[in-house]
């Protein structure tokens, strides 16, 4: 009462939430990066356990003129919980309770910062699942999948985050509580629920989330073809479908991939092999007995080695153990790796891969490729060790040539892992001006402060006339 | 130059002015949303399908394309959009309307079915959203934004939508039992219908399946679903359809698993205020100023 010191925005945020704000360096350090190679430094980390909370917390930023970041596991792959402009980050940690399962609805209301997994474990003794399943479902959050449009290997025959969301609590940047979507099938107005997932935290905070929750299939099969020729392999991904057959999901691995995968789980991957296809067919046995027939027929007229078929549900989880820990594996190679995730055609897969090798035999860099084949989402990656001077220019290089080749082939820049700010500027390959001044003038509808993570998705100039290089804090890479 | 971009461009020159303007479907949905102003000037989206990759599972066309245009297309390589639209309605319309078939429970909302669009803003420019891979998560998804909006944002004037396998074998079966035990019994089925008495449910898949889940059901095979009534709609969390017998004594028809009643009487959801209303307000003031797209539509 008697201090005449302005109050800091420090002290109110310390007010609200009392031990649940940090600012010490090391905490700093930790929430400066996500799993993007970008970084910069927060002023301050909040840890709200509720909806009120955080709009708290987004009250106190309004009125500091403050920027706020929603931020999940960190586990982005494009930067998009990277503090830009010295913000506030609202960690959703402690936001982790499933607060109800309904069976009859087939819905479940869950915290933003449940976990992937942790909510499909918990569904499992009903006889359900949470049908969006990214690589890192053991550590990421829904609301990070919710932030990101999450896919996953079962997206092919499932669909992403968007198609399992519907509705969500949502803090708008103006600090206002709102339920976009809704639980009936038709809720009324503007699909605000659509557009705001996927939006990467720009156009305010969720805080409770209605998930749908899927069946889990009666019968299961998992398959794994190996290829002497990665073509080969490539071309069996589109005959698959050209059978008729959506399996659950239809991965590839390349040479690269295999060695070091099977180094890392002993799951008999075959090492010599150029590429293996993993496929998963679930549904009624009929339909899963007819496809794997057809996956036969396909793998003998596309020169597949062989076919294994896992034989019990222990087999399946090694086969696909290797598959989801692929990304851990890298560090036997080099200790730093540089992932990328674009979207091509299925035809021009091959095409498209050679040009990965190529980009990586020029700037002396070792790709690996483990990817969605079944969608044509290609996640190649760059392993270097950091500590090589001039890597990382490198690297960028190499990505940049990766980025280009997808978008030639009549591609997307990103598949599941979102623009953040890593791809930001590789926008206008994907959009013109006027496109992005368009998808602006909505993010401004939600936003009109740009308070919301500022500065990620849209290039700057896409409507103000911020100049972003003004905003790179110290170290980012850009 | 890409098939089509002569078509959208004119289609989008043909937006441009200060005046009213309206885009003209196959009218098969055109009281959704209320009367349109009757100075709007009617304009109608291009049609024609542009582009189609069976193993892509893709379709590139004019919004003005009809339906039964697409199905025959997508039928000569076995493949469906599951929209369960009439074949004279356009796939612009089925989209800006945003309304589900009957086989959604099974294969999900129209809106997912959108990948990529070009549509003509209130300037009459071309604005691209979304891409054309069935993944896709590059700049804000304003596909699923239009789709629904009645063409109040911008008018439709080329769009990428995916399809899918038709299955081998499709079976309705009708009866009288509990509808809802009946979902759980079942493995995805692609509808089920109940009017309070009888129960209506479509298995779909391998052969064998169906014959498997039909048995299940203890059901009798019927030809099809029965009419729907479409005087009024109703949207309800799935749970509370349990209560209609007690509700409406007059003819419905509701959509077991999805929430959806057909209704004989004019009976819809309040509008009640929503706490979004002042953000879509202000997407709509936005991208139409003027308010000159679609005049008299009601979103909400």
């Amino acid at each position: 009462m008697s201090s005449k010191r302005k109050k800091t925005i420090f002290d109110e945020l310390k007010a609200l939430l009392g031990s649940r704000v940090r600012a010490d360096d090391m905490e700093l350090q930790l929430y400066g990066k996500d799993s993007s190679v970008l970084s910069g430094v927060p002023s301050t980390v909040c840890f709200p356990l509720d909806a009120e909370e955080v709009q708290g917390i987004v009250n106190i930023c309004n009125r500091f003129q403050r920027p706020f970041i929603a931020r999940g596991s960190g586990t982005g792959l494009a930067g998009g919980a990277v503090p830009v402009g010295n913000p506030v980050i609202i960690s959703t940690a402690k936001m982790n309770k499933i607060l109800d399962i309904d069976l009859e609805d087939r819905i479940a209301w869950v915290e933003p910062g449940v976990l992937n997994l942790d909510l499909s474990k918990a569904l499992k003794e009903f006889g359900f699942h949470f049908a969006p399943d990214p690589s890192s479902q053991q550590v990421c959050s829904i609301g990070g999948n919710v932030a990101n449009n999450s896919g996953g290997p079962h997206c092919l025959a499932y669909g992403v985050t968007t198609s399992h969301v519907l509705a969500a609590e949502v803090v708008l940047p103006n600090a206002e509580i709102v339920t976009l979507g809704g639980i009936d099938p038709e809720p009324t107005g503007y699909d605000l629920r659509g557009l705001f997932i996927g939006s990467e935290g720009t156009m305010g905070i969720a805080t409770k989330i209605a998930v749908r929750l899927t069946p889990n299939p009666p019968d299961v099969r998992t398959l794994l073809l190996d290829f002497a020729d990665v073509s080969d392999g490539a071309l069996a991904v589109s005959a698959i479908i050209n059978a008729g057959i959506i399996p659950a999901a239809l991965e590839m691995m390349d040479h690269n991939a295999i060695g070091m995968i099977e180094a890392f789980v002993h799951a008999g991957y075959p090492v010599e092999a150029a590429a293996v296809l993993l496929v998963e067919l679930d549904g009624l046995s009929g339909a899963v007995e007819a496809a794997v027939e057809t996956i036969k027929d396909v793998a003998k007229i596309h020169n597949a080695g062989s076919v294994r078929i896992a034989k019990d549900e222990t087999e399946r989880a090694l086969l696909w153990k290797g598959r989801k820990n692929a990304f851990g594996a890298v560090a036997r190679i080099k200790p730093d790796y540089y992932l990328h995730d674009t979207v091509v055609p299925r035809s021009k897969l091959v095409e498209v891969l050679n040009q990965v090798y190529q980009a990586a035999d020029k700037y002396d860099l070792i790709a690996i490729n483990v990817f969605h084949a079944g969608d044509g989402n290609l996640h190649p990656i760059l392993a270097y060790d950091a500590r090589e001077p001039g890597i990382l220019e490198r690297v960028h290089s190499a990505g940049d040539a990766i980025i280009k080749a997808s978008m030639d082939a009549g591609g997307v820049l990103s598949g599941e892992h979102g623009i953040g700010l890593e791809k930001r500027d590789f926008m206008h390959l994907l959009f013109s001006a006027h496109d992005m001044f368009t998808q602006d003038l909505i993010r401004e509808a939600f936003d009109p402060q740009g308070l919301a993570n500022p500065l990620k998705i849209l290039p700057s100039g896409s409507r103000c006339s911020d100049s972003f290089k003004q905003h790179v804090p110290e170290g980012v890479w850009v | 130059m890409n098939l089509g971009t002569t078509e959208r461009q004119e289609f989008a020159a043909s937006v441009a002015g200060t005046d009213l303007v309206t885009v003209v479907g196959g009218k098969t949905q055109w009281g959704v949303g209320g009367a349109i102003d009757p100075n709007a000037r009617p304009i109608s989206a291009p049609v024609g399908i542009y582009d189609y990759t069976p193993s892509e599972m893709t379709l590139r066309c004019g919004a003005g394309t009809t339906i039964g245009d697409i199905q025959n297309k997508l039928g000569e390589h076995n493949q469906m959009l599951p929209v369960d639209a009439k074949d004279e309605s356009t796939i612009g319309g089925v989209l800006a309307v945003g309304r589900s078939g009957i086989r959604r429970l099974r294969y999900g909302a129209v809106r997912d079915y959108l990948l990529e669009s070009w549509h003509a803003d209130h300037e009459g420019k071309l604005v691209k959203s979304g891409g054309p891979t069935i993944k896709n998560v590059s700049g804000y998804d304003l596909c699923r934004l239009l789709v629904g909006s009645l063409g109040t944002l911008g008018f439709l004037a080329e769009v990428t939508v995916r399809s899918l396998p038709i299955p081998r074998c499709s079976q309705w079966m009708t009866g009288v039992c509990d509808p809802f035990e009946l979902q759980s019994n079942l493995y995805r089925p692609s509808s089920i219908l109940w009017n309070g008495i009888q129960v209506w449910v479509l298995l779909e898949g391998h052969p064998a399946d169906v014959a498997r889940e039909a048995e299940v059901t203890g059901l009798s095979e019927c030809s099809g679903p029965p009419a729907l009534p479409f005087a009024g709609r109703l949207s309800l969390r799935p749970k509370l359809l349990r209560e209609l017998p007690q509700l409406y004594k007059q003819d419905w028809v509701a959509e077991i698993g999805v929430g959806l009643v057909h209704l004989s009487l004019p009976i819809n959801n309040d509008q009640n205020s929503l706490s979004t209303m002042t953000v879509m307000r202000d997407i709509k003031k936005r991208l139409d100023p003027t308010g000159r797209l679609n005049p008299g539509r009601e979103v909400f």
